[in-house]
């Protein structure tokens, strides 16, 4: 795997070919002009990215009567939309529910996906190249496609309908897409260190546990962040198994009811999205290396 | 393989071996026979039955399929969407992205700013995303309206306007652009220097550069882009669902029935009709057979990405 950075190369010296004064001055005065140039469009291109986050802050914190209005800034400052947000019915209950999905989902991904990862990068069998094609096979797989027996199963012979556990319980049998870039990262540790573990004396439990375990560190946490973030964003599988039965909304189902509870307050509803998504954004810049780490990880080749 | 027969000892040891194959395995093939094969299995029984999840199914043959592929009349919009996204959402999802990659590698001064402003809207669960979105662009007080409207520039009606809503809907992918931001930036680092400084010795202007040396070094990682990026597409659900109930100012309660597709069917996609026939209108049956069709469409673009490899494969052996 190639190691790639954040941080921008320092750009090689330009070596001017000659040592004449004005050829160097035009050399100057071209580099400035691209740099303004470069800048210029960064500096556009930013207003794209982040003014909707501006106009959406600004408008969540408007009265109820500007917010009606087209006016852009905040005559008065109403941080207590905020805590409006938090006292509607239900809102907490959505929160405890995103957690107790995205935070069971996540460890119970992980837990699954480790193994099979390991075994799928690491181990020599017959069949292991199928393996893989069903794989990634049912990673391309939209969810939509085996909805309706799962549905029907959940819903009629087990009973679950109306809770998240149709959702959580299958994070225990393996995540397609987790295993697939665990594997990806599991491939880039040297054979060497499994060997030597086994020369010592190590099984392979051992082994995985002991040595290989610590040095996925960064793998575990990339595919960990990005199952937490499915789950926190997933809209379609809380729509239908939990739907029928409010007390197991998440956040990012509950949202656009609450749009509609309250129709016309865009106020409120601007303060409840970034209420939704602060907690993703929160994670992502305490977690950064891990998660960009991942990101690469998915379009590198081994 | 060995031609005599194998000691008694080794071949315990290969059984073994092969246990310990299957006991590391056992979560995935548990999950993948349980909530894959099963599945898939009974989607294509029930897309010959007619079940309406109250009665027992009753086997009609063909029905469903005709049903579907020939009469029912939302299947050529939903498909036509799915299409549609899939080819300008694509493209232009790529093609932005590798513009916003490398301008990144150009910036110099503030360059982690920058980075992160690009990074962070990919990060906005879909549904906070579309609703921002169908606020910031509603027709009505939305704040990009009132600033076309002070400068003059007449301002479509948005998620409001059968012409406009798929474009919005491209706009709302162009925002969260981050993923492919960074894994162009990490290909375009990449690219060896010394390369660009041969070129130029050659003569290569800007885009000599781009075209032969540039591209050539990031193909793979732009063939990687576009198949994820139609697998994903195909897939596209939240937003279009999102956009077009929250712009169709429906009121939503527990129980209410919308059919999706606001406006004028205009953001209706195939994984919603799939929703709509099986969970609104109880027509499993057909509900099923649309299913197995974009199951067709994501396993052809499989295949593909599987013959290209895209560096998915890579590394295999």
């Amino acid at each position: 795997m190639t190691t790639t950075t954040l941080t921008t190369r320092p750009a090689p010296a330009r070596t001017g070919a000659t040592g004449d004064p004005a050829a160097r001055a035009r050399a100057r005065r071209s580099r400035l002009l691209h740099w303004i140039a470069v800048h210029t469009v960064a500096v556009a291109a930013a207003l794209f990215f982040l003014l909707p986050f501006v106009f959406v802050f600004l408008t969540s914190v408007m009265s109820d009567n500007q917010a009606m209005s087209g006016e852009l800034w905040p005559h008065e400052w109403h941080w207590s939309n905020y805590l409006t947000v938090f006292r509607t019915p239900g809102f907490l209950d959505w929160w405890k529910n995103s957690l107790l999905y995205a935070g069971l989902g996540t460890l119970l991904t992980v837990c699954s996906a480790v193994p099979v990862a390991y075994a799928l990068a690491k181990f020599r069998f017959r069949g292991r190249r199928t393996a893989m094609i069903l794989v990634i096979s049912t990673m391309m797989l939209p969810p939509q496609v085996i909805v309706i027996p799962m549905y029907l199963v959940w819903a009629q012979q087990l009973h679950l309908a109306g809770s998240l556990w149709p959702l959580i319980i299958p994070m225990a049998f393996g995540d397609a897409y987790s295993i697939f870039l665990l594997r990806q990262f599991l491939l880039t540790i040297p054979q060497e260190y499994l060997e030597s573990a086994k020369v010592d004396g190590c099984g392979e439990l051992r082994t995985l546990l002991r040595i290989v375990v610590p040095m996925a560190r960064p793998g575990i946490a990339a595919i960990a962040l990005f199952q937490f973030f499915y789950c926190w964003n997933d809209y379609f599988g809380p729509q239908i198994y939990a739907a029928q039965n409010p007390a197991s909304w998440t956040l990012s189902y509950g949202l656009e009811s609450f749009k509609s509870a309250h129709s016309v307050n865009w106020n409120l509803t601007m303060a409840a999205t970034l209420l939704v998504m602060a907690p993703v954004i929160i994670v992502f810049f305490l977690a950064q290396k891990a998660f960009v780490e991942g990101v690469t990880l998915t379009g590198v080749k081994g | 393989m060995a031609t005599t027969t194998p000691a008694p000892a080794l071949r315990r040891k290969r059984t073994r071996a092969r246990l310990r194959t299957l006991g590391f395995l056992s979560p995935w093939l548990i999950g993948f026979s349980v909530f894959f094969g099963y599945p898939l299995i009974a989607t294509v029984y029930f897309s010959f039955m007619h079940y309406n999840q109250i009665r027992p199914p009753a086997f009609v043959g063909l029905r469903n399929w005709r049903y579907v592929l020939t009469q029912m009349p939302l299947f050529g919009p939903a498909l036509w969407n799915t299409l549609w996204l899939v080819v300008v959402m694509v493209a232009l999802r790529v093609v932005f992205g590798l513009g916003i990659g490398m301008l990144v590698t150009k910036i110099k001064s503030g360059a982690g700013f920058f980075r992160t402003a690009f990074y962070v809207p990919y990060l906005a669960p879909p549904v906070a995303a579309t609703v921002a979105f169908v606020f910031l662009l509603n027709p009505g007080t939305g704040p990009v309206n009132e600033i076309l409207g002070a400068v003059g520039i007449p301002a479509p009606s948005w998620f409001n306007d059968p012409d406009w809503a798929k474009p919005s809907l491209v706009m709302l992918s162009l925002w969260g652009i981050g993923d492919l931001m960074v894994i162009f930036m990490a290909s375009l680092l990449d690219v060896p220097k010394e390369q660009y400084e041969a070129a130029e010795l050659d003569g290569a202007g800007a885009w000599g550069k781009f075209r032969y040396v540039t591209w050539p070094s990031i193909t793979p990682i732009v063939m990687f882009a576009v198949v994820t990026g139609v697998v994903q597409t195909m897939q596209y659900y939240t937003q279009a669902l999102v956009a077009g109930k929250l712009a169709s100012g429906v009121s939503i309660g527990p129980g209410t029935v919308i059919q999706p597709g606001y406006p004028d069917h205009a953001t209706l996609t195939v994984p919603q009709l799939v929703y709509s026939l099986g969970f609104q209108n109880f027509n499993t049956g057909a509900a099923c057979v649309l299913s197995l069709v974009l199951f067709a469409l994501a396993m052809a673009v499989t295949t593909l990405l599987m013959r290209k490899r895209a560096g998915l494969l890579a590394a295999e052996d």
